[in-house]
């Protein structure tokens, strides 16, 4: 079972982002984010789909992709604080999307190479898509930072209150001691390496976060997540048993 | 839907009549216009007025649609939706693009759907209440829109036909995608055949409006006939639409919500009931259900976004001095 936990934190960080960024579809700053914004989140609902398929396989009692979905509450969800964050504005949803996505790059890097061949295939795709994200974003941080006052602001006020959730992203939570999984806790050097790059280029530093916050794995979560459940499961629930 | 785009579209030209006769010259051979080429300024107005409609309606289009990504009922139609909203997104993309080629900007085209100068397709001014209207949207508005469309594939301004063949081979797929939504309803539980039922109840007769009036109150086509901008009446492909859509239907076990609806061996085709053209007309002028709201959005995102255009704007010029000065 402790490989499905793990498995299951994974792919709950990725539904759950991957929901909120499908929050802007249509409500974009612009036209060509209305294309990337939605083309991001279907590359975190896709690996979350493998990854609940893969939880449900291992856990061997017959519960699918949208079992798992969605017919569990915000008390059972393991997802990161950072990915339920709510959008806010492009600053925080951007600085967001990078945190998670510099975390990801090097963690399915590892993966890759892992002894479980679902696992192998998940992160040899994922990890694309994740460049492509650090890519993507790490280009707006810097627009943002080094744009005009108010974006800098913006960009710094999302740093602010973006931060306090980073440092659960290295708890091995139920990864601790999985040979299949890659360490979280040794994806650090990495991540830092890349967040300090581009805020070098943005004018932004890292904050020092006395009190973090952490709780996701334990399913203690904010009161945000709670909604968007009810929201994303309404339909689902209402119909008990019927296909779609 | 888009040929709503050409009600009230200003087809005046003051070319002489010697350059209006070679152009036409040029459609009746069936050669492609190109964005350099000579045109007569009522062909080319009407142009920009057609495609930018027809680019707003795919991006207005996206929110009602866009109503229920976050609610799909299981992974695979979340996807799937979002999918499809991006497509939207895209074919508004590439059609503002086309329509920038006849001189007129993709941020003044936005502007004028904001205040309201430009219209898009009123269909989007009905709401999507359940998820079958999802399946029904690319069942119904996506198949008269195809109707429409095909014919563009061969339309006399060259951008704008090619820009047609990706976004009809696209649309094409939204409708199979629209029709496989509706038939699992179909086929579900009686909640879920109820819910098709009333979703076909609500779109059916919006839908049959999308094709504009009866050619006879069509005071624009014959211009647009003429320069092959348009190829087929309004009428025309509102039978070809009604009489491929009755055996989908059919097949369902729905029932259109037209009880004068019946086969007639004489034309080979389906005789409709009348059209409520009060609710064509007052959705057309702006008084849809959902008018204010979509416009409201679309707004809303534009002056939320204008401090990261802004940004990007700036960041590009600082880059673009900084390059300078360090050579």
């Amino acid at each position: 079972m402790a490989l499905f936990d793990a498995v299951l934190e994974l792919a709950d960080d990725h539904l759950v982002l991957g929901h909120r960024l499908s929050e802007w579809c249509g409500h974009a700053p612009m036209l060509e984010e209305d294309l990337a914004l939605p083309n991001m989140a279907l590359d975190l609902i896709g690996t979350a789909r493998g990854l609940y398929t893969y939880a449900g396989a291992l856990e061997g009692a017959g519960r699918d992709e949208d079992d798992l979905a969605y017919l569990r509450g915000e008390r059972a969800y393991r997802n990161l604080l950072l990915c339920e964050r709510p959008n806010e504005d492009f600053a925080h949803t951007i600085l967001r999307q990078f945190y998670f996505a510099a975390f990801m790059v090097p963690y399915w890097s590892a993966a890759a190479r892992s002894e479980d061949e679902t696992v192998r295939g998940i992160a040899g795709k994922a990890g694309k898509e994740m460049a492509y994200h650090v890519r993507h974003c790490g280009e707006w941080v810097v627009r943002l930072g080094d744009g005009t006052e108010e974006s800098a602001r913006r960009m710094k006020d999302a740093v602010e209150a973006l931060h306090i959730y980073v440092g659960e992203m290295f708890e091995e939570a139920a990864s601790a001691g999985i040979a299949a999984l890659p360490s979280r806790a040794g994806m650090r050097g990495e991540w830092e390496a890349t967040v300090d790059h581009v805020f070098g280029l943005a004018g932004l530093s890292r904050p020092v976060v006395p009190h973090p916050q952490t709780g996701g794995r334990a399913g203690v979560h904010g009161e945000a997540l709670g909604h968007m459940l009810a929201e994303m499961q309404s339909v689902h629930r209402a119909h008990p048993g019927a296909t779609w | 839907m888009y040929s709503q785009g050409l009600i009230g579209a200003d087809g005046r030209s003051e070319e002489t009549q010697a350059f209006l006769d070679a152009f036409q010259k040029r459609i009746d051979a069936e050669e492609k216009i190109e964005p350099n080429d000579p045109m007569p300024e009522g062909y080319r107005r009407t142009l920009v007025r057609q495609i930018g409609q027809h680019a707003h309606s795919e991006i207005v289009g996206m929110l009602p649609e866009g109503n229920w990504i976050t609610r799909a009922p299981s992974l695979r139609r979340k996807a799937a939706l979002l999918a499809k909203v991006q497509d939207e997104g895209g074919h508004g993309l590439y059609l503002y693009s086309a329509a920038e080629t006849l001189g007129v900007s993709r941020k003044q085209m936005t502007e004028e759907l904001l205040d309201g100068r430009a219209k898009y397709s009123s269909i989007f001014n009905y709401p999507t209440l359940s998820w079958a209207d999802i399946g029904t949207i690319g069942w119904l508005v996506d198949g008269a829109a195809i109707m429409n469309q095909i014919p563009l594939c061969r339309c006399s301004y060259g951008p704008y036909a090619r820009a047609m063949i990706r976004v009809c081979k696209e649309e094409s797929f939204h409708q199979r995608q629209g029709y496989e939504i509706v038939m699992t309803l179909a086929q579900g539980t009686t909640d879920q055949k109820a819910m098709a039922q009333d979703s076909l109840n609500r779109w059916w007769w919006p839908s049959i409006m999308m094709f504009g009036p009866h050619d006879a109150d069509s005071q624009h086509s014959d211009q647009s006939m003429a320069w092959k901008i348009k190829r087929f009446t309004n009428d025309e492909l509102r039978q070809k639409f009604i009489d491929a859509t009755v055996p989908q239907a059919e097949y369902l076990g729905l029932t259109i919500p037209d009880p004068d609806l019946k086969w007639n061996e004489e034309k080979n085709g389906y005789d409709h009931g009348p059209i409520d053209w009060d609710e064509f007309w007052r959705v057309v002028k702006g008084h849809g259900p959902m008018a204010k709201d979509r416009v409201k959005a679309r707004k809303k995102a534009w002056d939320d976004g204008a401090w990261v255009r802004d940004a990007a704007l700036a960041h590009a010029e600082k880059r673009r001095a900084r390059k300078m000065a360090a050579e």
